[in-house]
């Protein structure tokens, strides 16, 4: 079965519908990649996920002792805060120091377990959420925007090390991102959100889907060129619910 | 032993400092420290209404603060920002509070002594007030205090670790609203959020982890409680607000070395 199964999700706050009757599904062993403009709802769809938003209509069934990482999409920790990597890492988890250095270590940050997370650079902050989304040896993992404030190659890094950690562990992967190129071509799967799935399909087929294009425009040149999608339903914006909002 | 005002008087003081210290780790890294305010000001309400159904001081102020802690929690996020949802509460409780207290005819009451706190008439029975409140607030505190923390790191990785941070900032409310109930007596309203901050942010800079900010919070306050009841004698001073110059002085010094050993040798000759 799915790891993870989205059933006619709505979501509204207040008035505002942000997600109107989402259906998606994550299997094992695979990255799915959520795209979508701002306010389309992409954070809200992973909140539903892990549970921290209630949907006024639909379900999100979790396959029965399903584990998630979730790395999130900014974390502030106060300067009053003192606390160490390690401290950090093991705050929910109860897991052995050893576990802790090999998640670092397969977060591509070795050594940073006594430091205090308020020393980290905006790439090693990131790695340790990585690294303690990983330690409880996840199904799937739910990253939100994780690469924000990250350099471009840092970001590239970051992604490279996403597959890498699917290499191994054999972990699947769901993450929200705005960097098109870069995430798509590491993605099984993407998903093209707008308050609604507007079209899915595999990187491998062409970027040509004039929802796709409407969203993001043509400009974004060749590495668009890898996802090809199958225009099959009509797009009628008088459901959409943005406008049916006002 | 117990016998003596100063013995119960520096108990007291001990175990308001106690139940404040890791209590005041929180509102000091969550930015609540307006929270801590506007429930203590909730309380001189919950005064005015003991007195007038004859019923224990301590059962009023825990009440309004309870009431109070738990629609702010309610309210928050629902059109007006926190801080100005705080001030209309806390200052509207306040006044009918003071308002309410006139009314009272017949009953001679020092509002001073809600005020700023009577640590010097702390009885037997405010002690046991004082201490099993206390022992609560730790005990509460303790037993969630992982979750507390990462509800107070991020909200989503509490949700994603398979609990709700509602739940926990709720734990955090009654805490509160405890704390200011048993502490009324000790330093008084307009005091309470001092014991709550000071020493936790005194210890920031000695602290390497959460839970040795919290130990040192404690530490701290429980040496203001004891050095300021003594100067109190000495200088005959008022001895809710010296306790709290002990503890405004203990972090004007650590804040001082925290800052110096940062900036290393360079200003070593200032």
């Amino acid at each position: 079965m799915s790891l993870v199964s989205v059933e006619g999700l709505s979501v509204r706050y207040g008035a505002n519908t942000v997600l109107h009757r989402v259906d998606m599904t994550i299997e094992p062993g695979e990255i799915v990649t959520i795209v979508g403009p701002n306010g389309s709802g992409k954070t809200s769809l992973l909140r539903a996920i892990i549970g921290a938003t209630r949907p006024v209509a639909g379900r999100v069934v979790k396959k029965p002792g399903l584990k998630i990482g979730y790395v999130p999409q900014k974390l502030h920790i106060d300067p009053t805060l003192p606390i160490s990597v390690e401290r950090f890492m093991r705050l929910t988890n109860r897991v052995s120091q050893q576990h802790c250095v090999d998640a670092l270590d397969s977060a591509g940050v070795p050594d940073l377990l006594k430091r205090q997370m308020s020393q980290l650079s905006g790439g090693q902050f990131q790695r340790v959420l990585l690294a303690r989304a990983l330690i409880d040896r996840p199904d799937v993992l739910l990253l939100d925007e994780a690469t924000q404030g990250l350099d471009q190659r840092g970001s590239a890094a970051f992604y490279q090390q996403i597959e890498a950690v699917r290499r191994e562990t054999g972990c699947a992967i769901l993450m929200i991102s705005h960097e098109l190129h870069v995430v798509m071509s590491a993605s099984d799967r993407v998903i093209c959100l707008n308050g609604h799935v507007c079209c899915e399909g595999s990187p491998a087929v062409v970027a040509s889907a004039p929802e796709y294009r409407a969203l993001f425009g043509t400009g974004t040149g060749g590495a668009l060129a890898l996802y090809r999608h199958h225009h099959d339903h009509h797009h009628d914006h008088s459901e959409d619910p943005k406008e049916a909002a006002q | 032993m117990l016998d003596d005002f100063m013995t119960r008087a520096t108990l007291a003081g001990v175990g308001v400092a106690f139940a404040a210290a890791p209590l005041g780790c929180f509102v000091v890294w969550r930015r609540m420290a307006y929270f801590g305010d506007a429930t203590a000001h909730a309380a001189i309400l919950g005064v005015a209404l003991s007195l007038t159904f004859q019923m224990s001081i301590f059962a009023g102020a825990l009440a309004v603060a309870l009431v109070m802690a738990l629609t702010v929690t309610l309210l928050a996020g629902r059109g007006y920002a926190m801080d100005t949802l705080l001030g209309v509460l806390a200052h509207s409780a306040l006044a009918f509070g003071l308002v309410a207290v006139s009314f009272l005819s017949g009953v001679r009451i020092d509002l001073m002594a809600y005020l700023f706190g009577d640590i010097l008439a702390v009885s037997r029975a405010d002690l046991a007030v004082i201490w099993g409140g206390a022992a609560l607030v730790v005990a509460l505190i303790a037993w969630r205090w992982s979750q507390l923390l990462t509800a107070t790191l991020n909200e989503e990785l509490a949700y994603a670790s398979g609990f709700d941070p509602k739940r926990e900032q709720l734990i955090l409310t009654l805490a509160l609203a405890v704390t200011v109930a048993v502490a009324i007596k000790v330093v008084g309203v307009l005091l309470i959020a001092a014991m709550l901050i000071i020493p936790a942010a005194a210890a920031r800079s000695l602290a390497r982890s959460p839970e040795s900010m919290a130990l040192i919070a404690a530490v701290i306050g429980a040496f203001s409680a004891v050095a300021g009841l003594r100067s109190a004698y000495v200088f005959d001073t008022p001895a809710g607000p010296s306790i709290v110059c002990v503890a405004a002085i203990l972090f004007a010094c650590l804040s001082f070395i925290g800052w110096r050993s940062r900036h290393g040798a360079r200003f070593i000759l200032f």
